[in-house]
């Protein structure tokens, strides 16, 4: 018999600051030595219960309990966060934030500092701890010079150390590169069966999490659980499709293709699957299905020829970068994370000034141009909405830019209720900012910018932590931009996005430009993959294992197909 | 960049190899020599004493440039006041009155007040290269570790270091702020005028501090799940263990401390005498 270690019974919890519970009735029971998805939109309340699980709530985050919650046998509320947080270590969804020591070995040993373990026992640990997690090379390299991979490698150790029997993750793939993500993704499952320990991961992203295999995955939504069942079962289900959670992709495929999935079948990797009897179905699909065609583009309106940059000299991080966008483009800027793709936006918006190279905007060379006159061409929307927003109410921030270039009120006030009414803002437009959710919040920074009428909006990944609902939302409204003729620059990490929308991507690796092709080119060309730190999409993967003749076709089919779904069902 | 300043200059050095407690309690002791005592001997010796120990510490001037013109400006505008406020300060002090110049009423320069104010000036000069060097010679993970060992409560202890690690961060973030603002057409440049200048600061400063908080909310989670201020006392990774320099260190501090409190108050005055 499987011994428990965490038991939701009738567990409800409301913030004191919300009206209504975020989490409802919840019976949920966890198995020592076992490994748990939960999955869930934004708000469905996956976050809520991690808090639950680690302590942050009630002890950190008050509200009211109903209910009880045992953690290996004892119930949280009678004990407290440090004795929790012995048995439940969580790694946090930015690396980043939750980096304390200045280096590798200081950060790991934070929780044995705070035990009083002398100097020399906490030392060896930590390189005890360092080895299982591969980076005993580095214990006394600066956090800051580590890369993602290695950083999530460090937070995870951080935790290890304290030996705890329960390990969460909060949304461990925020932030990564998919190669990166891939990676963590593995790291957790070795160091399971390593350390023995029960797992937890909170996460939207399925199929990234899907790489390595879970026992049973819990969707969430609304604060209830809709679904509780091992993978196979889950993606057989309708569940995913109406709590909006997106699907694996080979999976979406296969029900284009009109094939039955029963969990027989092993749908969960697309390497378990059995494909044998639905090879004729894909087949026929692929050949029914038509390549949409697009239209031409001919007018180039933003180059950039032979850009060098570097803020000191003996770091370059852009080499001779040279590419052109053409009007009314939509392309994604990828590749591994601090590779260049961020410089490169704000050398287009003259945040910083290149060492040698020009910029051109429809043939006219604005390479000297300031930050304020590239302005008006060129809009920016920067990741994280907090570093944009200023003002208290969604009229103000709005209006703001067009207020400081001295435009008259009248006609500040129509362009504002125009843009508004674009972004699905008109109902809001006289509520505060802080009363938005985080995705109504990009919106409103799109908004301030598209209100100045840029030609070219560039966007620093628009999607980043958004579930499959937002996601959907914020990239058609995106789609809907480009379409009335506004160029849009991308820098994502999201292969999904760039497949579905940007017909063209430009991969970058190591401050060069190492491919210009179509989105779907460079997802299927392993070179570039490898080197700029993307992922193969599984589409390419089915069609191999189908035995699609032409697996690249498959793909760009798949695609069109999708879109032209979409279409009908919006 | 002036996000370089003050941040820990990696050398080999003696200096370095000292552990971090120890500079601060040197450094505590240096300052008190130099704030107790006004004779100019005893503040020419240290003077000399600390110029030796920044070269040994391999530091260079240009390095803490930026801070060190701060400073010096400062100590101008300290001077300046002085006169303003006591012109005849050092007159009253040495009990003499040699007489350069006047200026106008009670502002005249005289030999006793240059000389006073030579000494403020000195003091300043053996307390600042102490100053920086236990700044730029203490790793900042052991930086918390020293407070903490003379006796500051660590919690306050790893919020002042925590504070001086998040510096650059927010210049960072500042700078990035002000781009996307000034896209917008927010001028912060001379062309604008002071009042809407200051307006216009604002709306860095609101998102500045909005995305602070959410840092903040973040790492004190962090630091909690993961036992910060459980117990009473915490031992600390990066602690250098005292050794034989150490407590030479110290020793030699203390006995300087003690030699020129001796000199100075010998004549049972703070202040060296040369006009007699």
């Amino acid at each position: 018999m499987k011994k428990t270690i965490i038991q939701f019974k009738d567990f409800s919890f409301k913030y004191r600051s919300q009206v209504e519970p975020t989490l409802v009735n919840i019976n949920l029971t966890i198995y020592e030595g076992e490994k748990v998805l939960i999955v869930g939109p934004s708000g469905s309340g996956k976050s809520t219960i991690a808090h639950c699980i680690n302590g942050l709530i009630p002890f950190s985050y008050k509200g009211d309990i109903e209910g009880s919650l045992i953690i290996k046998e004892k119930e949280t509320k009678d004990l407290d966060l440090f004795s929790l947080s012995k048995i439940v270590g969580t790694v946090l969804q930015d690396p980043d934030g939750q980096f304390i020591g200045l280096s590798v070995g200081e950060d790991i040993a934070f929780a044995l500092e705070n035990d009083c373990v002398p100097q020399e026992k906490m030392k060896k640990q930590v390189v005890n701890v360092s080895k299982l997690v591969e980076m005993e090379a580095h214990i006394d390299t600066s956090i800051h010079e580590l890369s993602g991979g290695q950083k999530q490698r460090v937070s995870l150790g951080g935790v290890l150390v304290d030996q705890a029997a329960i390990l969460l993750f909060d949304e461990p793939l925020a932030n990564l590169d998919p190669a990166t993500g891939q990676l963590a993704i593995t790291l957790i499952d070795q160091v399971q069966k390593e350390t023995d320990t029960t797992v937890v991961i909170i996460e939207h992203r399925l199929e990234d999490v899907l790489h390595e295999s879970v026992d049973r995955i819990i969707v969430m939504d609304e604060g209830r659980i809709v679904s509780d069942t091992t993978p196979d079962a889950l993606l057989v289900s309708n569940v995913l499709e109406s709590s909006y959670i997106r699907e694996p992709l080979y999976i979406k495929a296969l029900k284009y293709a009109n094939i039955r999935l029963t969990e027989e079948m092993r749908p969960a990797h697309l390497t378990t699957l059995d494909i044998d009897g639905c090879k004729a179905n894909i087949q026929e699909w692929f050949e029914s299905a038509e390549l949409a065609m697009s239209r031409e583009k001919t007018t180039p309106v933003i180059a950039v020829r032979n850009l060098n940059f570097g803020y000191n000299r003996e770091k370059q991080i852009l080499h001779d970068v040279s590419f052109s966008i053409k009007q009314g483009e939509m392309v994604s800027i990828v590749g591994r994370n601090g590779t260049g793709k961020s410089t490169l936006s704000r050398l287009i918006c003259g945040f910083e000034k290149a060492q040698s190279g020009e910029i051109l905007y429809q043939g006219e060379d604005i390479t000297n141009d300031t930050i304020r006159q590239r302005a008006e061409r060129i809009g920016m929307v920067m990741q994280n909405p907090n570093h944009m927003i200023s003002k208290h109410m969604i009229y103000d921030e709005v209006s703001l830019g067009l207020i400081m270039r001295g435009v008259p009120e009248e006609e500040v006030k129509s362009r504002v209720e125009k843009t508004l009414k674009v972004c699905g803002l008109y109902p809001f437009r006289n509520w505060p900012i802080s009363a938005l959710s985080f995705g109504q919040k990009k919106r409103v920074t799109i908004a301030s910018i598209l209100v100045l009428n840029p030609k070219i909006l560039i966007l620093d990944e628009p999607t980043a932590g958004q579930d499959f609902r937002h996601y959907t939302e914020i990239m058609e409204f995106l789609l809907e931009l480009n379409q009335q003729g506004v160029t849009i620059l991308m820098i994502t990490h999201d292969m999904h996005l760039m497949l579905e929308y940007t017909p063209r991507a430009i991969a970058i690796a190591n401050g060069r430009i190492l491919a210009d092709d179509s989105a779907v080119n460079i997802l299927t060309n392993e070179e570039v993959i490898e080197q700029a730190n993307l992922k193969q999409t599984s589409l390419f993967d089915l069609a191999v294992r189908a035995d699609i003749v032409d697996p690249k076709e498959f793909v760009s089919r798949f695609i069109a197909f999708d879109k032209e779904v979409r279409k009908k069902w919006q | 960049m002036a996000v370089e300043m003050l941040s820990y200059i990696e050398r080999k050095s003696p200096v370095h190899a000292l552990s971090g407690a120890t500079k601060l309690i040197a450094f505590l002791i240096w300052s008190s020599a130099a704030m107790l005592s006004y004779d100019t001997r005893v503040l020419l010796a240290l003077f000399v004493i600390s110029i030796v120990i920044f070269k040994i510490s391999q530091v260079k001037i240009r390095e803490v440039g930026f801070v060190l013109a701060f400073i010096l400006a400062f100590l101008l505008l300290n001077n300046v006041a002085i006169y303003i406020f006591s012109p005849q300060e050092g007159v009253k002090i040495y009990g003499t009155s040699h007489i350069l110049f006047e200026i106008v009423g009670r502002y005249n320069v005289t030999l006793e007040q240059l000389f006073y104010q030579f000494n403020v000036t000195l003091k300043y000069f053996v307390v600042i290269p102490a100053a920086l060097l236990f700044i730029v010679t203490t790793h900042p993970s052991e930086f918390a570790a020293s407070l903490n060992k003379i006796g500051v409560n660590y919690k306050i202890a790893y919020s002042v270091s925590l504070a001086f690690r998040y510096i650059p961060d927010i210049q960072r973030e500042f700078r990035t702020i002000a781009q996307s603002q000034q896209a917008r057409g927010i001028d912060l440049s001379r062309n604008e005028k002071v009042w809407n200048r200051v307006k216009n600061v604002s709306t860095i400063v609101f998102p500045l501090i909005l995305s602070s908080l959410e840092r903040i909310d973040v790492v004190s989670n962090a630091m909690e799940l993961r036992g910060f201020g459980k117990n009473k006392k915490r031992s600390w990774y990066s602690e250098k263990t005292f050794k034989r320099q150490d407590y030479i260190t110290i020793i030699i501090a203390v006995l300087l401390l003690a030699l020129s409190l001796i000199i100075t108050f010998q004549d049972g005055s703070r202040f060296y005498n040369p006009f007699i």
